[in-house]
């Protein structure tokens, strides 16, 4: 899970082999707060997995590639 | 998850964050006032159940993840909250901002070309929106090497 200057360096980085899914750092910056936001807070419990699908649901990152196990 | 291991599971976290680093088994048995064999046999069982992931020797007993947090370097650096954290990815990275609910700065760089990546962390918006992110692992196998995810 890394960051790339563009997809470009994405293609070059992988090299033939099959890529995974490529989404904006913007999406990536709003997919982490709504996945760790309350991972300090006293009263944390687990997520779900609904919830943290629904997470993923929300910002458009759906298919097969993102159903969770 | 019961309520012992979730109580010990926020606890270690309290201390990770108080400490800028993992803290160890008897650290944490301190704090809690228990033995360092009952937070060892704890942090097993959440480790099983992915709230934090152990040290990968065969018998490792200290943390290497507490997500977003590395307990070791990585690639991925944060500053925030007047410290320097470690990530386990990208997505960790923004992760600890998250965590912490404080701006921050990302330094890494591109794996492609090797070249310096930097990203700040203001109000919840990354500064540079031309970055991309890669997942190279389909999500339903995010834990089959979470150290390789």
């Amino acid at each position: 899970m890394n960051f790339f200057r563009s997809e470009e360096h994405v293609e070059h980085w992988l090299g033939g082999r099959e890529p995974g899914a490529t989404i904006a750092v913007t999406t990536l910056c709003e997919l982490a707060h709504a996945w760790y936001h309350d991972r300090l807070a006293p009263d944390w419990r687990p997520h779900t997995r609904e919830q943290n699908q629904a997470i993923l649901d929300r910002l458009g990152l759906t298919g097969d590639f993102w159903r969770l196990g | 998850m019961d309520d012992h291991d979730l109580e010990l599971r926020n606890l270690t976290y309290r201390l990770f964050v108080e400490l800028g680093r993992a803290p160890t088994a008897d650290e944490v048995a301190g704090a809690a006032g228990l033995a360092r064999a009952d937070v060892s046999q704890a942090w097993r069982r959440l480790h099983d159940t992915h709230a934090l992931v152990l040290e990968l020797e065969p018998d490792g007993t200290g943390i290497l993840m507490a997500q977003p947090f590395s307990a070791v370097p990585t690639p991925y650096r944060v500053e925030a909250a007047g410290r320097l954290w470690y990530a386990n990815c990208a997505w960790d990275a923004f992760g600890i901002c998250a965590a912490l609910h404080a701006d921050g700065r990302i330094q890494s760089a591109c794996p492609d070309c090797g070249e310096p990546l930097a990203v700040d962390v203001q109000a919840e918006q990354p500064s540079d929106h031309t970055l991309v992110f890669h997942c190279l692992v389909p999500a339903a196998h995010w834990w089959d090497d979470v150290v390789f995810t």
